[in-house]
């Protein structure tokens, strides 16, 4: 994990950090100096960030929002702008969700549920964080996506397309904030083993990795890198761009 | 309480100089935003995101007839009055 200093002094806000990939995201920009700001629909967004807080020796702050509710996402940004020097400086909309089933079986609750959360959700917090960001000249914004978005998958067309939007968002607010210093990305992993991959069978398992070239499931921590690299000053000269972090799985 | 212009005038005119990073001398009542000193789509959302910072006002998108420093003024004196009122 890169201990560089490079986020010192920064305030970074990644939404559906209480735990798992978001977490693990925040941990890595903690410990490159990064305040961070907790922002989860669980109730352990607060002890997240006091844990993360000791482990890293940063400023934290942990805030139970739904990011769906836009009166909500608003009174916390606005909150922050006190408490954040103005505002944060990177974003990661990280908070998603997934409803899986056949098109044919998938009710409009199961999508305006995971289009809510996955797309909305991005839309309203990259809505409030980018103002105070292009007054500063300077901001990094980075949204979690998937693979999925860009190739599809059976049982999943409301996450597909909000993890495809997602992209289209990124690449579209990328365009408009450029001028401004502000860099917008995606990173769109493939297969992360957590616990839901380990909880399938052997057989399931060898079946999904037949297609990734790289053999493996990918790590919480390759993702988190790649995260960490898009809010560094090494991608100062990146935006629009999708990062994929899985193993290959497409090319 | 009446709403002083002049120093409302001025406080654009600070924004405006130091946002469209022109010197204070092109900036005038008369001077257009987008014809004289260049300003873009995002140029004027920037503008109205500070005027609705610094005046605690809120400028609706389609907000038009708003083309020169003056008419902001003019548009931002009427909303604090009738804020006041």
């Amino acid at each position: 994990m890169l201990r560089d200093g490079a986020l010192a002094g920064k305030w970074a806000l990644v939404t559906g950090a209480a735990r798992g990939i978001g977490r693990r995201i925040a941990e890595v920009l903690a410990a490159r100096g990064a305040g961070i700001v907790v922002a989860d629909v669980m109730d352990e967004a607060e002890s997240t960030a006091a844990e993360i807080g000791n482990e890293y020796g940063v400023n934290v702050l942990g805030y139970k929002v739904n990011v769906t509710d836009g009166e909500a996402v608003k009174g916390l940004f606005d909150e922050l702008k006190g408490k954040c020097d103005g505002g944060v400086d990177i974003l990661v909309n990280n908070a998603g969700i997934t409803r899986d089933n056949l098109l044919i079986r998938m009710d409009e609750t199961d999508w305006d549920a995971v289009l809510g959360v996955n797309l909305k959700g991005a839309y309203l917090c990259t809505r409030q964080a980018v103002r105070p960001m292009i007054k500063k000249r300077s901001g990094r914004i980075v949204n979690i996506a998937s693979i999925i978005g860009m190739m599809g998958n059976a049982g999943q067309a409301n996450y597909a397309a909000s993890k495809g939007g997602l992209i289209a968002f990124s690449k579209s607010v990328a365009k408009e904030v450029g001028p401004r210093g502000v860099n917008v990305n995606a990173v769109a992993p493939g297969y992360i083993r957590t616990a839901m991959t380990d909880a399938l069978s052997e057989e399931v398992r060898e079946q999904m990795l037949l297609l990734v070239p790289v053999g493996r499931f990918g790590e919480v921590d390759d993702v988190a890198g790649a995260v960490s690299f898009l809010c560094g000053p090494e991608s100062s000269y990146i935006t629009g761009q999708v990062i994929r972090v899985c193993g290959g799985m497409l090319m | 309480m009446a709403v002083k212009k002049e120093e409302i005038q001025k406080k654009v005119i600070d924004i405006v100089v130091e946002r469209m990073e022109v010197t204070r001398d092109r900036v005038t009542p008369e001077t257009r935003l987008i014809e004289d000193l260049g300003a873009d789509s995002l140029d004027i959302a920037e503008l109205v995101m500070e005027f609705e910072e610094a005046f605690d006002i809120s400028i609706p998108d389609d907000e038009e007839g708003v083309r020169s420093v003056g008419d902001a003024v003019d548009f931002i004196v009427k909303q604090l009055e009738e804020a006041g009122e």
